[in-house]
């Protein structure tokens, strides 16, 4: 038997989206706002049905720079928190670098990554590592810093060597931080994407939204919207998989 | 295995004093309690002991080995279960032959069979979370022997539980003893525990700490059968409280 509470917690979301889709209905089916400035769902569906293969074989590209930059990120991630984890001279060095690269916003350095990356994948791969190895960064070192200094003794006191600490105590005890990390930078990474598309490109879902703005398509538009949050959701749905796999042992009660 | 000693030991931080001509030794199969006053310098002793720390002053040694500033040869428990939470309960037992080296397979089969022993039977596969605060201490307790040659250092490893756990465990404890014969130096600021548990017992006092004094606990019969309310048992506990109180004043 479930309560009713649990219910209740559980059709909550539901309800909201369904109350901000009938109101969207509502303005459209009303004409409070002109249709080609509006398009009600039904007309958003129907241009995405009309499109699906384009914006499939578009969302494949997109979500290819995503993942590249995604694994680019953590990768570089991993190289950073771990010497600067290591390091406390680089710790000082670098942190205020990593902050920097962060508040140079996004849509300023990609037209400078196509001039010198050209039209290819390359710049907007770099631009989703650049974007997204930031979270990661600062979810690994606040993981590593909060591991138990009694529980590093203990394992120095069995005569535990720096990479047996490592791999033994502070890599899983910083798991549960890093997916967070990555949770947030998976959400980046599919806007960043779409983001540098914008500025250069042949294929992907931001020179598809590009194209239909120029189209003044807003069906299209509200479409490709719509699709760029369903591919960040996925993304951060398969990180949400990877950490349940990952953590076998967060599940037992 | 078994033997450990400490001649001489000092140890300083910041130009303060900690601890000073500590010297003590732990025969074979004996348990020894270390008592004091919190922050009298049990800890830094202990981490000198471990070879966590090196000290300024004196040496450490196992047999006749010298292992000042080595660790890996004196195993060490905290108050704290330190239970790794992403690790099974058989595995956390496992964790100092893995640090020596030793395979998964080969440290599994050392630490299985002594499950039954410390009342542990079962709970091998479950993660330590699923365990009470008593079980997890009995799992400390076996990867604290597991990791050891012999000879182990108890840092209150009771102090954290409730009283009901508390008396439990001493039973359990005093009984997983007297099968394993671990060399046991046990730090604690409870009088009766230390008259419960040890054979011997060193006071630790003054400013900076040493010890003050060493007291054999010559009760008869077997230490399971040390009855609190026996008024021997008794005239023991007020001798250490004596003994304690005077470094306080």
């Amino acid at each position: 038997m479930k309560k009713p509470q649990n219910i209740i917690t559980k059709a909550a979301p539901v309800l909201s989206v369904a109350v901000i889709v009938c109101g969207w209905a509502l303005i459209g089916e009303t004409g409070l706002v002109p249709a080609y400035m509006l398009p009600s769902p039904s007309e958003v569906v129907k241009a995405f049905i009309e499109d699906f293969p384009l914006l499939m074989q578009h969302s494949a590209v997109t979500l290819q720079e995503a993942i590249y930059g995604l694994f680019g990120g953590t990768a570089l991630a991993f190289v950073f928190a771990v010497l600067m984890d290591r390091f406390d001279f680089l710790y000082k060095a670098l942190y205020p670098i990593l902050i920097l690269t962060q508040t140079v916003p996004t849509i300023a350095i990609a037209p400078l990554l196509v001039l010198w990356m050209g039209f290819s994948m390359a710049p907007k791969i770099t631009l989703v590592v650049i974007t997204t190895f930031f979270p990661i960064t600062v979810s690994l070192l606040d993981g590593f810093r909060a591991v138990d200094r009694d529980a590093v003794n203990l394992l120095r006191s069995m005569g535990a060597n720096r990479v047996q600490i490592f791999t033994k105590l502070k890599l899983p005890a910083s798991a549960e931080s890093f997916f967070s990390g990555l949770k947030v930078s998976a959400s980046y990474a599919v806007v960043g994407a779409v983001i540098s598309e914008w500025l250069g490109g042949f294929e992907g879902l931001g020179v598809y939204m590009t194209r239909v703005k120029k189209a003044y398509a807003f069906d299209k538009m509200f479409a490709v919207i719509l699709l760029v949050s369903a591919v960040s959701l996925l993304l951060m749905a398969a990180v949400a998989l990877l950490k349940r796999l990952s953590m076998p042992y967060k599940n037992k009660k | 295995m078994g033997q450990l000693s400490a001649q001489n030991i000092g140890v300083s931080f910041d130009g303060r004093q900690i601890i000073k001509d500590v010297s003590l030794h732990l025969n074979e199969g004996e348990i020894v309690s270390l008592l004091g006053v919190s922050g009298g310098g049990k800890t830094t002793i202990f981490n000198c002991l471990a070879g966590l720390l090196v000290p300024d002053t004196g040496k450490v040694f196992s047999d006749d080995t010298d292992i000042t500033g080595k660790p890996g040869k004196i195993s060490y428990m905290m108050q704290k279960d330190l239970l790794l939470p992403h690790y099974t309960v058989l595995d956390n037992a496992c964790l100092g032959l893995l640090i020596k080296g030793k395979s998964k397979k080969e440290s599994r089969a050392a630490a299985q069979p002594l499950f039954e022993t410390f009342g542990l039977a079962g709970t091998e596969k479950k993660y330590p979370h699923q365990l009470s605060g008593g079980m997890r201490q009995r799992v400390a307790l076996l990867r604290t022997y597991l990791a050891s040659d012999g000879v182990a250092l108890l840092d209150e490893p009771f102090s954290a539980l409730d009283a009901i756990t508390k008396h439990t465990m001493h039973t359990w404890y005093l009984q997983v003893m007297e099968k394993i014969r671990l060399s046991t130096l046990f730090v604690t600021h409870d009088t009766e525990e230390a008259v419960l548990l040890s054979d011997r017992v060193y006071i630790l006092g003054g400013n900076p700490g040493t010890i003050t004094d060493e007291i054999q606990v010559t009760l008869p019969g077997k230490k399971e059968d040390r009855d609190p309310s026996d008024p021997d048992f008794q005239s023991f506990v007020k001798l250490l409280q004596q003994k304690t109180a005077i470094n306080i004043t």
